[in-house]
C-alpha cells in the first residue's frame, strides 16, 4: 500500500513540472538584417603585432612579430620598413623602442605598435685602433737618463744632446696627455756618504728639472724626487757601475 | 771626562804607535800613567746561581776591559786565596818579611803587592734568594796607608736582577759601570741604539740595548727609512722615511712606540734631525727654498720655522752640541767635496774643522762638547772612510780604524768613553763597538745589512 502512493506522487511532480514548462515557452527570433552595402573594402585587420621578448639587454636581438589580414601594404618603423603580410623579424635595438606597425588599403589605415625595453646601457665602445706609441712607450723608451760627474750636479755638455732628446720626447708626451706628469729621480753612486747623497741627488734632479724647462718643457709636468744611494741600478764596486748609478732617470709620476 | 781628554790629547800628540804601544804596554802590566789598575777575581755562587757567575764574570771583565779609564790585572797573576765578602778580609800591612812570598789574598794590601800592583779590589759573591738572582759586590782601595778596612771600601752594594742569564748579564753591567764611575766614567746602562737594519727586506729602524741585546724593530712601512737621531733626553727618535712619498721627518716616541706629530714643510727633501740640549727645538736640513739643502731651525713639531744657512752648496747632517747647544757642526760642500763645518747656533761664524782633502762627512760630538768623531776618506780612494776623532779646539785628529773595511757613522757614547759605528767588510754592513781611542772593537749586529748606528741617552 505504501508503495502505491509513492508512485502517485511521483507522476503527479512530474505532471507539474511540465505544465510549468509550457508556460514559459519564447516567441521565435526575427530574421538577421540584410548585410549593408559596400562601396569600398574594408580596413586592413591587424590580427597581432608584438615583440618577444619584450624586454632585452642592448644589442640582444628580439622578435618582432606580426599578422594583418586585408592590407595592400604594411610597414614596421625604425628601419624594419616593408614587411610581408605576416612574418617575424629579429631586431637589435640599443634603447628602448616602440616599434609602430602600420597595415594600409584602399580602405584605409589600421596601426598597432610594440615597445622593446632595453634594460642596460650599451656596452663599452671598443679602444680606438693604436696609431703609434702610449706616452709609457715614449718615457721608457725614448727619454733617456741623463748622467752624472763624481759630487758633481750640473749637466755634461756631451749630454747636452741627450737632454735635448728627452725634451723633445716629453713635450711629444705632454702633448698626447695633457694630465700626464712626469718624476725625475735623482740617484747617485754608493761611494759617498748616504746622508750627503741624499742632498745631491736632490740636485741632479734639480738640475735636470732646470735645463729641461729652459728647453721649453712645462715645469708644472716635472717633479723631481732624490732616492740619493737608496736604489741603486746595480751594486759592482766598478767605475762602469758607479757611472751608471750617477744619474737622473725619469718615471711616470703616481 | 778629563782623563778621557787627556788621553786622547796623548793619542793626538803621539798618533796611532802610541795606542799601538799602549795596549803592548796593558799586556805586560805597566801600569799607564793616570790609569789606576783594578783586580776583579771571578765571583762565586751556591745552588741555582752558580751556573750564572760565568755571565756575570765576563760581562764585569769585557765592561772594565773596554774602559778606556783604568787597566784590568789578568786573573793568572791573582793569589790563590779570594776573599768573597768583607769578613774574609784582614788588615794590616804585611811584613817586609813577608813581601818576598807570594801575596795573601785575604790581606787587602797584599794585593798592591808585585806581580799583581793592583790599586783597587772588587770582591762579592752571588746567591739565589727567593726565586731572584742576588749579586753582593763590594769595591775596596788597597792602598797600604788606609788605616782601616771600613775606610779602605769604596761601596759595597746589592744587585738584584732575573735568575737567568741575561739577569747575570745585567748585574755584571751594573756592577762594572759602578767601578768605572768612581773613574770617571758614566753607566751605559738604559742607554740604546737605534738603527737602520734591512733584515725585514725594507730598510727599516730599529733599536737595542747598548750592548747588543733585545733588538726590536721600530717601524713597519715596507718604504725606505734611514737616518735616525734621538733627542737628548732619550725619548725621541727622528728620521726620515719615503713612507709618504718624498723623504719626509718623522718623530717616533721611545716610551709608546708610537708616531709623534710633526708638520714636515713642502719641500723634496727634509732630513737630518738633530735635538738641543733641552731637546725641545731642532735643527734640520730641508730643501723648500728650492735650491740645494739648507739648514732651518723649528720645534720639535715642525713649528716654529727659521732659516739658519744661505749657501749656494749643500747643506747637510747638523749637529748641535749637546753641551753649549749654542754651536753645532754639519757637513757642507761650499769648497767642493763634502767637509765638516762649525759655525754658531744661528748658522754665522763659519769655520772648516776638516783639512780639506777627501771626504769628511757624518760628524758627532762627544757628550762634553769637546771631541768630534767622524768619518774621512784622508788618503783613501773615495767611499773608502775610517773613523777619526779631533779635538775642536786644536784640530788634532787620532784615526781609529784602518784596513777594517769602510766605516762610517760614528756616534759617541753617553758615557764619552764608547764609540759605535757602522763597519761594511764585505756586501753588508754591521754595527760595532769601541773604545773611543780605538781599541776593544767588537760587533753587536749580525743579521742582515745594518747602519747608522745612533746612541741614545738613558732616559731622564
Amino acid at each position: 500500500m505504501t508503495r502505491r502512493r509513492r508512485t502517485l506522487t511521483l507522476i503527479s511532480a512530474l505532471m507539474l513540472v511540465v505544465a510549468a514548462g509550457c508556460h514559459k515557452k519564447a516567441p521565435p527570433p526575427p530574421p538577421p538584417p540584410p548585410p549593408a552595402a559596400a562601396p569600398t573594402p574594408a580596413k586592413p585587420v591587424i590580427n597581432f603585432f608584438n615583440a618577444e621578448p619584450d624586454t632585452v639587454n642592448s644589442g640582444q636581438p628580439s622578435s618582432l612579430r606580426w599578422s594583418v589580414t586585408g592590407a595592400t601594404g604594411v610597414e614596421i618603423d625604425n628601419g624594419v620598413g616593408q614587411i610581408s603580410p605576416s612574418g617575424r623579424r629579429a631586431v637589435y635595438p640599443t634603447g628602448t623602442t616602440t616599434y609602430s606597425l602600420t597595415a594600409t588599403n584602399e580602405g584605409g589605415t589600421a596601426t598597432a605598435s610594440a615597445t622593446i625595453t632595453v634594460s642596460s646601457a650599451p656596452p663599452p665602445q671598443p679602444p680606438p685602433p693604436q696609431t703609434g706609441p702610449t706616452v709609457q712607450d715614449i718615457l721608457s723608451k725614448q727619454v733617456q737618463d741623463i748622467h752624472f760627474d763624481y759630487d758633481k750636479s750640473d749637466i755634461r755638455s756631451e749630454d747636452q744632446p741627450v737632454l735635448q732628446a728627452d725634451a723633445n720626447a716629453l713635450r711629444q708626451i705632454f702633448s698626447m696627455d695633457p694630465n700626464f706628469v712626469v718624476m725625475i729621480e735623482g740617484h747617485c753612486d754608493e761611494r759617498g756618504s748616504a746622508e750627503y747623497n741624499l742632498a745631491l741627488g736632490d740636485r741632479r734632479a734639480s738640475a735636470t728639472k732646470e735645463a729641461l724647462v729652459a728647453m721649453g718643457v712645462p715645469a708644472d709636468k716635472l717633479k723631481t724626487i732624490s732616492y740619493g744611494k737608496e736604489r741603486p741600478l746595480c751594486t759592482d764596486a766598478t767605475e762602469d757601475c758607479y757611472a751608471r748609478n750617477r744619474r737622473a732617470h725619469f718615471s711616470a709620476a703616481q | 771626562m778629563r782623563i778621557l781628554t787627556i788621553s786622547l790629547l796623548l793619542l793626538g800628540a803621539f798618533g796611532w804607535v802610541t795606542a799601538k804601544q799602549q795596549s803592548q804596554i796593558q799586556g805586560n802590566i805597566v801600569a799607564h800613567p793616570g790609569k789606576p789598575l783594578i783586580a776583579v777575581p771571578d765571583f762565586r755562587a751556591s745552588g741555582a746561581a752558580a751556573s750564572l757567575m760565568g755571565a756575570f764574570n765576563s760581562t764585569v771583565a769585557s765592561d772594565l776591559q773596554s774602559s778606556p779609564l783604568i787597566n784590568v790585572v789578568p786573573k793568572t797573576l791573582y793569589p790563590l786565596q779570594i776573599p768573597q765578602q768583607p769578613s774574609d778580609l784582614i788588615a794590616g800591612v804585611a811584613p817586609p818579611s813577608a813581601r818576598a812570598v807570594n801575596p795573601q789574598g785575604n790581606r787587602l794590601t797584599d794585593w798592591s803587592l808585585p806581580p799583581i800592583s793592583a790599586n783597587y779590589l772588587g770582591m762579592g759573591y752571588g746567591a739565589e734568594n727567593k726565586g731572584m738572582l742576588v749579586v753582593f759586590g763590594w769595591f775596596y782601595t788597597t792602598s797600604p796607608n788606609i788605616p782601616s778596612l771600613q775606610q779602605a771600601q769604596i761601596f759595597g752594594k746589592i744587585y738584584t736582577a732575573s735568575l737567568d742569564e741575561a739577569g747575570a748579564v745585567d748585574a755584571g753591567h751594573r756592577y762594572a759601570s759602578d767601578i768605572l764611575a768612581q773613574f770617571g766614567g758614566k753607566s751605559l746602562v738604559g742607554t740604546r741604539i737605534v738603527f737602520v737594519s734591512n733584515r725585514t727586506g725594507n730598510k727599516e729602524i730599529w733599536v737595542m740595548n747598548w750592548d747588543g741585546t733585545d733588538q726590536r724593530q721600530l717601524t713597519r712601512y715596507r718604504s725606505i727609512s734611514a737616518f735616525p737621531s734621538a733627542s737628548p733626553d732619550g725619548r725621541i727618535v727622528a728620521f726620515t722615511t719615503y713612507a709618504g712619498g718624498y723623504p719626509a721627518i718623522q718623530m717616533f716616541s721611545l716610551d709608546t712606540g708610537r708616531k709623534l706629530p710633526f708638520y714636515n714643510q713642502r719641500a723634496s727633501m727634509n732630513a737630518f734631525v738633530t735635538f738641543t740640549p733641552d731637546s725641545k727645538r731642532i735643527i734640520f736640513s730641508s730643501t723648500l727654498a728650492g735650491g740645494p739643502a739648507q739648514l732651518y731651525t723649528a720645534n720639535a713639531d715642525g713649528g716654529g720655522l727659521r732659516r739658519l744657512t744661505t749657501t749656494s752648496s749643500i747643506e747637510v747632517e747638523p749637529k748641535l752640541n749637546p753641551k753649549t747647544g749654542a754651536d753645532l757642526v754639519d757637513v757642507s760642500g761650499r769648497t767642493g767635496l763634502p767637509q765638516v763645518y762649525h759655525m754658531n747656533a744661528e748658522g754665522a761664524n763659519v769655520d772648516r774643522l776638516s783639512a780639506g782633502t777627501g771626504e769628511a762627512t757624518n760628524p758627532s760630538w762627544n757628550p762634553d762638547g769637546d771631541h768630534i768623531a767622524f768619518a774621512w776618506t784622508r788618503g783613501f780612494e773615495p767611499g773608502n772612510y775610517n773613523i777619526f776623532v779631533m779635538d775642536v779646539a786644536s784640530r788634532q785628529t787620532t784615526q781609529l780604524t784602518s784596513n777594517e773595511g769602510r766605516n762610517e757613522n760614528p756616534s759617541w757614547a753617553p758615557d764619552g768613553a764608547h764609540i759605535v759605528y757602522a763597519s761594511k767588510r764585505g756586501r753588508e754592513s754591521q754595527i760595532w763597538v769601541m773604545n773611543a781611542d780605538g781599541t776593544s772593537k767588537h760587533p753587536l749586529t749580525t743579521s742582515g745589512s745594518n747602519e747608522e748606528p745612533v746612541w741614545v741617552n738613558a732616559e731622564r
